[in-house]
């Protein structure tokens, strides 16, 4: 027994890099899951606390899923949330309709989730096809009128149901002409209400996980190293024969199919789900792109780290009142100088963790 | 029967007609040398070849196979490989993976089998690795096969282009100045590398040079450009020996 564990720690030491930070990232995720369980359970957590649990996993799969356009494909995408937003209310229309079809929220939710990702994922596809071809900021702006567009089409999208099925209408839900006993699913700007509340903090802590196992092995695959390869070198990837079109439709389709996961769980969080400026608009796609940013552009582990840290502290902060968004704003800059500075990298360096370990390591041999 | 034949090439851009009336054929295991002044349309006679560009008119053959407009992937395909005049490597790539970016095209596992690592990402992955090490140690490249590509100093960068050029198993491997910004030392080393590449996989290569050091030692044959238009073709020594070609290019 001993000696079998002893072999694994030496199996993990040698095991190439990657394997071992991607360890050390699910490690992170499912210690801070422990932990606050533990803390839950003693009832040390305010419920201010608990209602943010399921919004950070969303936003951790978001920061995670742009990062997947943004630092790992290269393209600027800022219509993120638009992507949530299909998820969302794909995933909401498919749980409210199936409510008495699928009591159980078992094989209901997974069903939702499948069907947000999907949708969310073929309109990623849909736009991807023009727009990939193109250089530059073409994508930028494409995404961000994309994402305001769904918004406002939901807006204004009458959905209703009865025994003849489905009915659609722009207008109002009159218009509709449902018959008696019919039910209105999406109700214009009031959004869909009664959605069940199948999203729970283990559901959310599982769906960040799996949505970093796809990330992090699509990276260090066949297909990562080619969109990789990609965004270093778009020439010198076309000279090895590399189909560019194919591969950046590839990692923006997964990163809106994971935008999509991202809005079905937040919109299983909530009882009524509208599309507001607020949680879909531009500002939210930029909030993400921010989480991005600061934890490291293709920096996956950094992503979730600092949509953690951006989601908790205007909460935690909440106490300074009027003040608050200003402190919220000068720890942002603090921040990423602390991160991305040079001159900040170097001292990081200098007393990481790892040199300290490394200085005593060097004593005690010198002693 | 050659392994490339290029006939009555020509490009023009806007008024200007880059390259005009390009013939050239390249029997197999050749190492062949295209000079000329700067601005003579070297590199577009590369770039047409590899199909960045699609040339006006005239027909390009590797191994009998009619290449002429086809996408720089489909020819890499068929099997031309090149290197670059300003190096481009995927410079946030390890080494070791640039060279299996190069192998992308003859190493297949579908995307669910990378994603759930599956026994067929695995077995492949590790005889991709078997063979990108191989080849780094052609080039004495495999003690920094964990390094970043942007971390290799200047003349192993270019060395690094070689070896994924070579990773897609090209027929024809093109060399747009590989000698550019070396010394006099590592230029002796790249030609004795080009040879022993040469030898070691049978390959055929065109190189653009303007170390005439390097051209004269290691080039068979070479055609001289200028002004977008052939000025003369042959075996090495007579060609430099032409006084045409040393009024235009070498200098008397």
């Amino acid at each position: 027994m001993q000696k079998e564990k002893i072999n694994l720690i030496s199996k993990f030491k040698n095991a190439n890099k990657n394997f071992k930070s991607n360890c050390i990232t699910y490690g992170i995720i499912l210690a801070a899951f422990l932990l606050i369980q533990i803390l839950v359970s003693a009832g040390a957590v305010s419920n201010l606390i608990k209602g943010l649990l399921v919004p950070l996993c969303t936003y951790a799969i978001l920061a995670v899923s742009l990062n997947l356009t943004v630092g790992i494909l290269g393209e600027l995408s800022l219509g993120h949330a638009g992507f949530m937003c299909v998820g969302a209310f794909a995933g909401a229309f498919f749980s409210k309709c199936m409510v008495g079809a699928i009591p159980s929220a078992i094989i209901r939710f997974p069903l939702a989730i499948l069907i947000g990702a999907v949708c969310a994922g073929f309109f990623g596809f849909l736009i991807g096809i023009p727009v990939l071809r193109l250089k530059g900021d073409y994508l930028a702006i494409v995404t961000l009128a994309f994402g305001e567009i769904v918004k406002n089409i939901i807006n204004c999208l009458y959905v209703g149901r009865d025994s003849k099925g489905f009915h659609f209408s722009m207008e109002d839900t009159a218009s509709l002409g449902l018959e008696e006993g019919g039910e209105v699913i999406i109700k214009g700007a009031q959004g869909i209400t009664g959605t069940p509340n199948d999203s729970t903090f283990t559901i959310g802590i599982v769906l960040l996980l799996i949505t970093l196992f796809i990330v992090l092995n699509l990276i260090h695959s066949r297909d990562g190293r080619a969109i990789m390869a990609i965004r270093d070198n778009t020439i010198a990837a076309e000279s090895v024969g590399i189909h560019i079109t194919k591969y950046k439709l590839m990692a923006f389709s997964i990163s809106a199919a994971l935008a999509g996961v991202a809005g079905v769980l937040y919109a299983h969080n909530l009882s009524t789900l509208t599309a507001l400026p607020k949680n879909f608009g531009y500002n939210q796609s930029i909030m993400i792109l921010v989480f991005v940013v600061l934890g490291g552009i293709g920096n996956i582990r950094g992503s979730v780290i600092s949509a953690v840290i951006l989601t908790l502290l205007p909460e935690l902060l909440r106490g300074l009142k009027d003040y608050r968004m200003l402190i919220y704003a000068v720890i942002l800059i603090a921040m990423m100088l602390f991160n991305w500075s040079p001159k900040c990298r170097e001292l990081r360096e200098k007393y990481s963790f790892k040199q300290l370990l490394a200085k005593r390591k060097n004593k005690k041999e010198a002693a | 029967m050659a392994l490339l034949e290029v006939q009555n090439l020509g490009i023009s851009f806007g008024g200007l007609r880059a390259v005009d009336d390009f013939n050239l054929t390249i029997e197999k295991g050749c190492l062949y040398g295209l000079i000329g002044p700067n601005g003579a349309g070297k590199t577009t006679v590369f770039n047409l070849l590899t199909g960045v560009y699609k040339p006006n008119v005239g027909i390009i053959k590797l191994d009998g196979k009619d290449i002429t407009g086809r996408k720089n992937i489909d020819i890499n395909k068929a099997g031309i490989a090149r290197t670059f005049q300003n190096i481009r490597l995927f410079k946030e790539l390890s080494v070791l993976d640039n060279v299996k970016v190069g192998l992308h095209n003859r190493y297949h596992y579908n995307t669910l089998a990378g994603i759930f690592r599956l026994p067929k990402y695995r077995k492949v992955e590790a005889q991709m690795n078997a063979e990108a090490i191989e080849l780094l140690k052609v080039f004495g490249l495999e003690e920094e096969k964990d390094f970043l590509a942007s971390n290799l100093p200047y003349g192993k960068q270019r060395k690094l282009e070689i070896a994924r050029a070579l990773a897609t198993n090209p027929k024809l491997l093109l060399l747009d100045e590989p000698a550019a910004g070396m010394n006099p030392n590592e230029t002796q080393e790249l030609m004795d590398t080009i040879r022993f590449v040469r030898e070691k996989f049978n390959m055929t290569i065109l190189l653009i040079e303007h170390d005439m050091k390097l051209v004269s030692g290691i080039c068979e044959k070479l055609t001289v450009l200028n002004f977008g238009r052939v000025l003369c073709q042959g075996e090495t020594a007579e060609v430099l020996q032409n006084p045409e070609v040393v009024k235009a290019y070498l200098g008397e």
